[in-house]
């Protein structure tokens, strides 16, 4: 998912940094608070430290410090932000989008390909990343420079992964009570989703269609972090329910196999090719009954599968968009409002079934 | 004759007047060159250490100079201070001298630039990560360099690189395998070694498929080559399809090349594999400089065509294998260098292949500084660097040299 994101900004990576990166760093790290500054002011938990943690690598790690915390993941940072951290976040990698204050951090490149030096250009005293986080090699010499690193795991084919995360986020940065409270507030709402999902009458067949432009349109199967919030949502994954594993490009003949009631899209990738009516363009799809019907729900990008704690959040809402029976507000109805179309086949341009 | 070039310049009308600017300019630019192409090997080795010393000094992590001569100093001294004897050399009578001399020199100028202040920090990133990639990055450019030369002077043809016999194609297979299919046995040398054995068992494979009664024919290696290097990139298209977007995103930096990351073990390999490589191809120079008259002719004048192509062939793969597996495929270094060489000073081997090899290094640690600075904290893949600026500049020289000898040399 990452990827994707960072595929995106890719483009314009080279041109930000070129004209925002060298001179907005110095400003930025000007007003980041040191370690002796009171954190309870602004309402953020008090860190106690050291700690001393056993990380996903195996590794016995004391962090006696988290003023200056360089995070290379979107979750992790937007974690550390709910936590109440985010003051001390320095920088972090560029899949880092939400909220809005991560994202204009500086950057420190992608995940999966980091480098030293910049890394430690921001002083940092503890850097944080999943076990996507590398070269291996690079974490090899941010620790060689004394710098500790703390690498979070979690079970990627669970929904709960997230919760698991949290903990570790927190019990590694001495704040394990307010990451508790964060953890046990996510799990609380993904069991309502359960309950609300198990309530609902219908079980719509739902194909999630990776779109960029014409040139990568995937449906995703199984062991994709959309097929986790599809089932979540008590829908079916239409994807894995035709065998497919990953995310697959889409064939005509296997989306009409799939033959699926809702198409789940992000909004930029229904963006991509010209909003629903350009979807309804992709070969095989007006032949879908979600096709049919007009059909289409999108979501913002992260806020779907961004598997950071706003996960409860969006899988509720993801609940109350697939099955249009349940009644219920949505939590953030800003990322689920303005694109998603349920339309009837009279509202929409594309299915006019002829018969 | 400066008197009527003035004349020139004082009489004629202003758009000559600016030519003839441009060409005294360009004679005082090519100056040293001009000077220097009977004997390269100085210019070669200061310009390898001014990018040695700006390399070591510039980064994302601002290190003074004096600084970074602290920091070398101290990890040499450590050095050789562990070095078995050391106490020996210490307690000599001789070195009480040595004593009196540092205290004279304490409070002085010198004696300041090599007792500088360092953070643990500045440390670390000079000694642990600029300078073990700046010296790969050399090593590896040494290597890819003379590798070109040495494969041109074989095919007798100059499009040859080390891509063409197949050791980029199968080292990216090597490295696509071990990404996708996860494979972790080894740690973090499981791509690497993947890599290694991909590169030499390709090249391995391209001069079998060739090799007819004891006898290769040079067009069939090179035909050889291309076809298996579609049917190898076939494979890596295949594996790609199974990956998923973060194997792929992996997958394409590593085909664009990186420096960082380069550990001492590392290094280490690199240059014991390379050292021993350059050694070898550094005895056929002769041979080599024999092939250019032609096969046949090198023959008859004693040069064992079919041996030394197989030797250079099978060193040059196991030398780039061995960089181009830690470093990723870094373009274009391995084609350029040779031809660079070769338009300032000749084809003659015996100088062709050292200073490509210190070109090939110096050239190598200017992209990495480019690669490092411009967008700083973040990095650019090397190989995009040494292509970008490789390729244009490589196709300036080529049309500068059409005008100027009416054609390739």
């Amino acid at each position: 998912m990452h990827a994707r994101i960072s595929r995106r900004c890719g483009a314009f990576l080279l041109a930000l940094t070129l004209v925002f990166g060298t001179p907005a760093m110095a400003p930025v790290l000007a007003q980041t608070p040191d370690a002796a500054s009171p954190a309870a002011s602004t309402g953020a938990p008090t860190p106690q430290l050291p700690v001393t943690i056993t990380d996903a690598t195996g590794a016995e790690i004391t962090i006696t410090d988290i003023s200056r915390i360089v995070s290379v993941n979107g979750d992790i940072t937007e974690t550390l932000f709910a936590l109440g951290l985010g003051q001390y976040v320095v920088a972090d990698d560029i899949s880092a989008l939400y909220p809005p204050e991560a994202a204009a951090l500086p950057k420190v490149g992608y995940a999966r390909d980091l480098n030293a030096e910049g890394i430690l250009s921001f002083n940092p005293t503890v850097v944080i990343g999943d076990d996507g986080a590398g070269p291996a090699e690079v974490l090899d010499q941010v620790r060689a420079a004394g710098v500790p690193v703390v690498i979070v795991s979690s079970d990627p084919n669970s929904i709960y992964g997230p919760v698991d995360e949290i903990r570790q986020i927190g019990e590694a940065l001495g704040v394990p009570e307010a990451a508790e409270t964060l953890a046990t507030s996510i799990e609380a709402q993904l069991q309502e989703v359960e309950t609300l999902a198990a309530s609902a009458e219908s079980q719509p067949r739902v194909a999630f269609l990776y779109i960029r432009g014409a040139g990568t349109q995937l449906l995703a199967g199984t062991n994709t972090s959309a097929d986790l919030v599809i089932t979540a949502a008590g829908a079916i994954n239409a994807g894995a329910d035709i065998g497919l594993d990953g995310y697959a490009p889409i064939t005509p003949e296997a989306l009409v196999t799939a033959a699926p009631d809702i198409i789940l899209v992000m909004q930029d990738g229904l963006a991509s090719v010209g909003g629903v009516d350009g979807l309804l363009q992709i070969p095989g799809i007006a032949q879908t009954p979600a096709g049919e019907s007009g059909t289409v729900v999108a979501f913002e990008d992260l806020y779907l599968l961004g598997f950071g704690p706003r996960i409860g959040e969006s899988v509720h809402d993801l609940t109350l968009a697939l099955h249009p029976e349940l009644e219920g507000e949505p939590i953030n109805p800003q990322w689920q409002g303005t694109d998603v179309e349920i339309a009837t086949p009279e509202a929409s341009p594309a299915a006019s079934p002829a018969a | 004759m400066v008197k009527s070039s003035t004349d020139t310049l004082l009489t004629t009308d202003p758009r000559s007047r600016v030519r003839t600017m441009c060409a005294r300019l360009r004679a005082i630019w090519t100056l040293p060159l001009t000077i220097s192409a009977s004997t390269p090997y100085p210019l070669l080795v200061i310009a390898l250490i001014v990018s040695l010393l700006l390399n070591l000094g510039m980064g994302a992590v601002s290190v003074a100079p004096d600084q970074v001569i602290t920091i070398l100093g101290t990890h040499l001294r450590a050095i050789v201070t562990d070095l078995p004897g050391w106490g020996v050399v210490v307690d000599l009578p001789g070195t009480g001298m040595a004593r009196s001399l540092a205290r004279a020199f304490a409070g002085t100028d010198l004696y300041a630039w090599i007792t500088a202040d360092a953070t643990r920090q500045q440390d670390a990133v000079v000694w642990t990560i600029r300078l073990p990639r700046l010296l790969m990055g050399c090593i590896a450019g040494a290597g890819l360099a003379v590798s070109g030369a040495a494969l041109q002077g074989i095919f007798r043809n100059p499009l040859a690189d080390p891509g063409l016999i197949g050791v980029s194609s199968g080292a990216a297979l090597g490295a696509v395998v071990a990404t996708v299919l996860s494979i972790g046995i080894w740690g973090i040398w499981t791509l690497p070694i993947f890599a290694f054995v991909g590169a030499i068992s390709v090249t391995a494979t391209v001069y079998l498929i060739a090799r007819h009664e004891g006898k290769t024919e040079v067009v069939t290696l090179l035909l050889a080559g291309v076809a298996l290097n579609a049917v190898i990139g076939a494979g890596v298209g295949l594996l790609i399809t199974y990956a998923n977007d973060q194997q792929i995103r992996s997958i394409t930096f590593w085909t664009m090349g990186s420096l960082g990351g380069t550990l001492w073990e590392q290094v280490g390999i690199v240059f014991v594999v390379t050292t021993i490589g350059l050694a070898i191809i550094g005895r056929f120079a002769m041979p080599l400089n024999l092939l250019v008259l032609g096969e046949r002719e090198a023959r008859h004048l004693g040069v064992r065509v079919e041996r030394t192509r197989g030797l250079i062939m099978f060193t040059t793969a196991a030398m780039t294998g061995a960089s181009v597996a830690f470093t990723g495929s870094i373009g274009f270094v391995g084609l350029v260098v040779p031809h660079l060489v070769r338009l300032w000073l000749g084809p003659d081997h015996r100088r062709l292949l050292p200073c490509s090899a210190l070109l090939g290094a110096t050239l190598m640690l200017l992209a990495d500084l480019v690669s490092r600075t411009v967008v700083a904290p973040l990095e650019l893949p090397i190989g995009v660097v040494t292509s970008f600026i490789g390729g244009p500049f490589f196709i300036w020289l080529l049309l500068k040299t059409r005008r100027q000898q009416g054609g390739w040399a």
